[in-house]
């Protein structure tokens, strides 16, 4: 990807979309955030207009932003007893089901993205919709825009439970067949529910509740001193070798 | 006589032509397909929720499991995601070695593909040539990481460490015994980049042998040619890339499009089909194995020109040397945060995008300032290509299916992740 082309691209955009789109461009690639009522006919325009013509999509995936930002380890503060050895946090493979985090601040927990590619003019562009209710996040389904996205979206909906209005068939794609719960939900926890094994007196595969236990061996933490700038330009200096 | 309409089939998930675990229900007209319903996920292992849960250094690994038989490539776009994001780059000699592993895997995932097709359509012998190939990169892979397959070998800000000195050899035994010790040994006497250099040499004539058995045997064009004809309208439609994208006639490659490491000093061309079918990607995949062949080559001359580090000098990153760690306080500080803690990667989201062997294979990395990966998710070729087997299948015969499953390249650790 050439500098000037997303540049250009972004301006395009602007020209175009206006606020229905908010831009943001780093490292030379654009996300634009748009409400979910705009995405179809966003999308069909970005498909077949000229100077933009994203003929592909390459990829849906759905997130979960709750916990964003968060920590387990309290590295600003250091209390009396040094820093707090006791992680007591919540994210990721640190709960079960009755632990799971429930309460949250964040308006607006799931979001589609998307990533766009467009052959003919070599550019690539990322949308992303918020669900606005988190209890039944719905965003509608791009099938009629880019046939491709089907399984995208089937797989959005069984990982984070986003439903796709309008599409043709969406079932569960990944997960094994009965399966209860949406598994990347940042509320899922890491070890699952249910486990499998063969019982040789029922002479079939049961479910039974999980016996392993959360585990997690690295905290999760979030340091302002991991300043790399600093690390490169230490490095950089061989006063050692002196 | 009842007469018998549409009936259901079921395919897989234990078929050998199902190319792993795939589960397709079928419904046929006789021996039309009407309607295929692939199931997958079967080996669904939530790599991307498992990467959540570790610092970012922990699940490169987990990327090599992905699409098993290209390795290194699913490594590439993990690593280039974290790179983007932290904003480093890995020194020249470094993106060198990482375009050579990129086409030795590219090279291994297309003999990979050429024996599984040529088995499936009922042509035993190609994968016994196939894998006399691959064995001998996969000993080049044994070499550079301890691995045959998960190497584990690019990290973000260079790889692991420098390519070595010397190859090992081959000890007597009944199944390499004689001339043909001699000659397996003889590649070995010198280092690693005199052993692909005696490699490329010879890899074009073994391409010709593939391409005797297959190109122009009648039973084999019987079975691909005007089979699963997918158009440049569809193939764009269905989010197809690589080689199902250039079978289709559109030279999209992201190697000369969108270069990454190396690429952009390569010279290397880029094979388009004209039908769209499935002896056109066969002509493609064939010739992108000859291109790879060249590209080796270059980065062999160029690697041996150019010693180098392999790996960025940025403690926060990259660990310190053993020597360097004994001796210095500061370094052993930074060994220890980074192997017990890793590092924190700067907030924000980024797509990393690699040509696999496959397809394009994609990292989206999301993070928000912390030591793991806020959310990863990765855009595997094989997962978009297989979506499109209804519509490419129904009207087909039976036994097209199994062409076209071939065709795909399919491996089910990158469909269902």
């Amino acid at each position: 990807m050439t500098d000037t082309q997303p540049i250009s691209l972004a301006e395009r955009l602007v020209a175009r979309f206006g606020d229905t789109l908010s831009l943001a461009a780093a490292r030379n690639e654009i996300t634009a955030e748009l409400a979910a009522g705009d995405l179809l006919g966003v999308a069909t325009a970005l498909r077949d207009e000229p100077g933009f013509r994203f003929s592909e999509l390459v990829d849906l995936c759905g997130i979960d932003y709750l916990g964003y930002g968060q920590t387990e380890w309290d590295t600003e503060t250091v209390s009396g007893t040094g820093f707090s050895r006791g992680v007591e946090g919540q994210a990721v493979g640190r709960f079960d089901w009755a632990g799971r985090p429930r309460a949250t601040d964040r308006p607006r927990r799931f979001a589609a993205v998307v990533h766009l590619l467009s052959i003919e003019l070599n550019q690539r562009l990322r949308l992303r919709v918020f669900c606005d209710d988190d209890s039944l996040p719905v965003v509608p389904s791009l099938t009629g825009v880019w046939p491709g996205v089907n399984w995208f979206e089937r797989e959005a909906f069984d990982l984070y439970g986003i439903l796709f209005e309008g599409h043709p068939d969406l079932r569960r794609i990944l997960t094994d067949y009965g399966f209860v719960g949406h598994p990347f939900r940042k509320d899922f926890p890491l070890i699952g529910n249910v486990e499998v094994r063969y019982d040789p007196e029922q002479k079939r595969v049961v479910y039974e509740p999980v016996s392993i236990e959360p585990r997690v061996l690295v905290p999760r933490v979030i340091r302002d001193d991991a300043d790399l700038a600093q690390a490169q330009a230490e490095a950089a200096d061989d006063w050692r070798s002196n | 006589m009842q007469e018998i309409r549409n009936y259901t089939m079921n395919f897989g998930p234990q078929h050998p032509a199902a190319h792993g675990v795939l589960r397709l229900v079928l419904e046929m007209d006789g021996e039309t397909v009407v309607r295929a319903d692939p199931h997958v996920g079967l080996l669904h292992r939530g790599t991307e929720k498992l990467a959540e849960s570790k610092p970012f250094n922990q699940s490169i690994g987990y990327m090599d499991r992905l699409d098993y038989v290209s390795m290194m490539c699913n490594e590439h776009a993990y690593v280039k995601a974290i790179e983007n994001l932290l904003g480093i780059e890995a020194p020249e000699r470094a993106q060198y070695i990482r375009t050579m592993f990129d086409e030795i895997t590219r090279i291994l995932n297309h003999l990979m593909w050429i024996g599984s097709n040529a088995l499936d359509l009922g042509a035993m012998a190609v994968i016994l040539y196939a894998f006399r190939e691959r064995e001998e990169l996969m000993d080049v892979y044994e070499a550079v990481s301890g691995a045959r397959m998960h190497a584990t070998y690019y990290r973000p800000g260079g790889v692991y460490r420098d390519l070595p000195d010397q190859m090992s050899k081959y000890r007597e035994s009944p199944w390499h015994k004689g001339s043909d010790l001699k000659r397996i040994n003889s590649w070995r006497e010198g280092s690693m980049l005199d052993y692909l250099e005696a490699f490329t040499a010879d890899f074009p004539s073994k391409v010709d042998e593939y391409e005797e058995l297959l190109t122009n045997n009648r039973i084999w064009k019987q079975r691909t040619v005007g089979i699963g004809v997918v158009s440049p309208e569809l193939a764009q439609q269905w989010g197809m890339t690589g080689a199902m994208l250039r079978g289709s006639g559109i030279a999209w490659d992201l190697r000369k499009k969108q270069p990454y490491a190396k690429y952009a000093e390569m010279d290397f061309d880029i094979p388009v089909g004209v039908n769209g079918d499935c002896y056109d990607r066969y002509l493609v995949r064939v010739e992108e194995m000859r291109q790879s062949n060249r590209i080796i080559q270059q980065c062999v001359k160029w690697l041996r020109a150019n010693p180098g580090p392999v790996m960025l000098k940025n403690f926060k990153v990259a660990p310190p040397s053993r020597v360097e760690m004994k001796d210095d306080m500061e370094a052993l500080i930074h060994h220890f945060k980074l192997f017990t803690e890793g590092y924190g990667v700067p907030a924000g989201e980024t797509y990393a995008a690699v040509e696999a062997p496959k397809g394009e294979f994609g990292c989206y990395l999301v993070s928000d300032g912390a030591n793991k990966p806020f959310r990863v998710h990765l855009r595997a070729p094989g997962f978009a290509h297989l979506s499109s087997m209804d519509t490419i299948v129904s009207g087909h015969m039976l036994a097209d299916v199994v062409a076209m499953i071939g065709t795909y390249d399919l491996v089910f650790g990158e469909v269902d992740r």
